[in-house]
């Protein structure tokens, strides 16, 4: 299936959580990541019962601490 | 309100400006904004800010000028290393345009003086390196109904969500709380290009502007992320929370809270 993660289409495996696609995506520290999947916020406790689909948009919100 | 013939010639390229004129100008004339942090992001902003004529800016910062600051915080001068940020910050404004009201408070912000600090300026800039001080930037300007720009800068990386009230979400609705101290890696320890903090700053600024004169779209709702690497800019449209602490529905958060600095913040 086609995922746009970050803006980006991309090939996926079927049968694809969200506990797996930050695993495939290697995202830095997970715990402390927001995710967006179209357009509304999915808890951490819910990732792994997320299941993504065809045309899934998901979204890694990362913290920015810097500025001074 | 009307401007001298000096005044005429200096914001002259604000006033033929199609959109913005003499009545985009009288509004950040009479328009006030305070930049917590006059540092990376601080710097470019409150030089952007002052230069436009905004009529009053608010600049708070309770440090001192270091040498390892001066690669990023353009504000500062090598003459100035020592003297308190706020007070070099308020001079280098005074220089490029000493036509403004600039007030320097040498003071970390807090639970306790957040409330008051806000309370006269329109808009608030955040120009902060630490996550207790963006939560609470946030949640005072819930609160208070201010709006305000969030920014933060990590190595290559840059991102910016502007909060007006009743529109489009805060940031504790993208982040509920602030990570526990160490948890994710800050500036100090991951470094950062000068110029990203510039290009993120000056971005700050032009929302305090478009606010203030009242033009244009603003980045409510909407989270602008930059990629410096690969120059690439980049915005999520992200929703409000219903359950937010801050500004949702059943607000569980109603005062300023002082969460603990990470480690390497404090001083
Ligand atoms: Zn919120």
């Amino acid at each position: 299936m086609i995922l746009i993660v970050a803006g980006n289409p991309k090939e996926y495996p079927d049968d694809l959580n969200l506990t797996r696609l930050i695993e495939l995506e290697k995202v830095e520290t997970p715990i402390y990541v927001t995710v967006a999947l179209n357009d509304s916020f999915v808890e951490s406790g819910g990732f792994e019962s997320t299941a993504l689909k065809d045309g899934d948009r998901v979204e890694f919100l990362y913290f920015m601490g810097g500025g001074r | 309100m009307s401007f001298s013939g000096e005044q005429l010639a200096r914001y002259s390229r604000h006033i033929i400006l199609k959109g913005f004129g003499l009545r985009g100008q009288k509004r950040l004339s009479r328009g006030s904004v305070l930049i917590v942090g006059a540092g990376g992001l601080g710097s470019p902003a409150a030089l952007y800010l002052a230069a436009a004529g905004v009529g009053r800016i608010g600049i708070i910062d309770a440090d001192e000028v270091d040498l390892s600051n001066l690669q990023r915080q353009i504000i500062h001068g090598t003459a100035d290393l020592g003297k308190p940020k706020a007070d070099s910050a308020r001079a280098s404004m005074l220089a490029v345009n000493p036509e403004i009201e600039v007030r320097a408070i040498r003071a970390f912000a807090d639970a306790g003086n957040i409330m008051e600090l806000i309370r006269d300026y329109d808009f608030i800039i955040d120009g902060t390196d630490n996550f207790p001080a963006k939560f609470l930037i946030n949640d005072a300007c819930v609160l208070a109904g201010k709006a305000f720009s969030h920014a933060g800068i990590l190595r290559f990386n840059g991102q910016l969500l502007t909060y007006v009230p009743g529109e489009g979400p805060c940031y504790r609705c993208l982040f509920k709380n602030p990570p526990p101290p160490e948890a994710v890696p800050t500036c100090r320890q991951a470094g950062v290009i000068g110029a990203l903090a510039g290009v993120v700053g000056s971005l700050q600024a032009m929302e305090a502007v478009k606010y203030l004169a009242g033009t244009g779209g603003l980045l409510t709702g909407r989270l602008l992320t930059y990629d410096a690497l690969k120059t690439s800019f980049r915005g999520i449209d992200l929703p409000r929370r219903a359950d937010c602490p801050v500004c949702g529905e059943h607000p569980s958060i109603t005062a300023p809270v002082d969460y603990t600095p990470a480690a390497c913040d404090f001083r």
